[in-house]
């Protein structure tokens, strides 16, 4: 039953997270170009965007993080590494090369499957190529 | 900057950090997409089905904004075959060696004042803004 419902909220949660890229129309690549073209026509809207959404979480991690436990499940499940290592610095540049390439990231592309476009699926299909290549391959050498 | 969208921005931030609120109340999960993307991947099959859900509700969230608006919603892109398949590539293999996205280490991680998170946040901006300088001012693409 708890896990049912866990479920539920889960696709209640991914509905709302894409309803919010949605209307704040971070699902077109043109305007998140737009906003890390510093230097050009610049757009600051999605400056606005995680303002909002980091003061929404920050207030809300807060009040919930002071619970014991989640309400459907054992406990909240944080990332326990701390330090700041070669992975973390290669992996955000690695992403940044591809966010500013494309003006496409994960959430972006995912909500806007549907809306059928070429561009979409080939992103897709190269950034799940992507994830389990590192998945199969990278943690192995990267281990070393 | 006559492309700037303060409300529906403020609007759409809102409805993120809920979405990111709801998840860790309930479940106790971080609303990082691409972990909960990476994870679809993984031999632990009982912690798969939440993630399938979260994704299918990303994917289906145009049709219900579709309810209340009928508009087309406006995709435009800028980048050639090559180089999409390329930085899909950069995002695919970067998310997971560098544990996370906009939203995993841009809003979760940022929220709850994680120096790893601010860290790769700053990083992938900037990163992110140095790439479109190149490919807009200097490469003339």
């Amino acid at each position: 039953m708890k896990q049912t419902l866990v479920v539920l909220i889960s696709g209640i949660a991914g509905l709302i997270f894409g309803l919010g890229l949605v209307v704040s129309q971070m699902i077109n690549p043109a305007k998140i170009l737009a906003f890390l073209d510093v230097s050009g026509n610049w757009d600051p809207s999605l400056i606005l965007v995680m303002g909002a959404a980091l003061l929404t979480t920050g207030i809300g991690y807060r009040l919930v993080l002071s619970k014991e436990r989640p309400l459907f499940s054992t406990d909240f499940k944080l990332p326990k590494t701390l330090d700041i290592d070669k992975k973390l610095v290669f992996g955000a540049v690695f992403f940044g090369i591809g966010w500013g390439i494309t003006g496409l990231c994960p959430g972006p592309a995912l909500t806007g499957l549907l809306i059928g476009s070429t561009e979409i699926y080939l992103f897709l299909i190269a950034m799940v190529a992507g994830i389990l290549g590192y998945r199969v391959l990278g943690s192995f050498v990267m281990r070393g | 900057m006559e492309n700037f969208t303060p409300v529906s921005a403020l609007i759409g931030g809102g409805l993120i950090g809920s979405a990111a609120v709801i998840l860790m109340l309930f479940n106790g999960r971080i609303a990082g997409i691409s972990g909960i993307l990476g994870g679809c991947f993984s031999s632990k099959t009982g912690d798969i089905p939440w993630r399938i859900a979260f994704v299918a509700g990303l994917v289906l969230s145009p049709l219900l904004y579709g309810l209340f608006r009928d508009e087309n919603l406006e995709i435009t892109f800028s980048t050639s075959t090559p180089l999409l398949i390329i930085g899909g590539l950069l995002v695919g293999v970067g998310t997971q060696l560098g544990s996370g996205c906009t939203s995993g280490h841009g809003v979760c991680g940022i929220s709850r004042l994680s120096l790893r998170s601010i860290t790769a946040t700053l990083i992938f901006m900037v990163t992110a803004g140095v790439t479109v300088f190149l490919f807009r001012h200097v490469l003339g693409g």
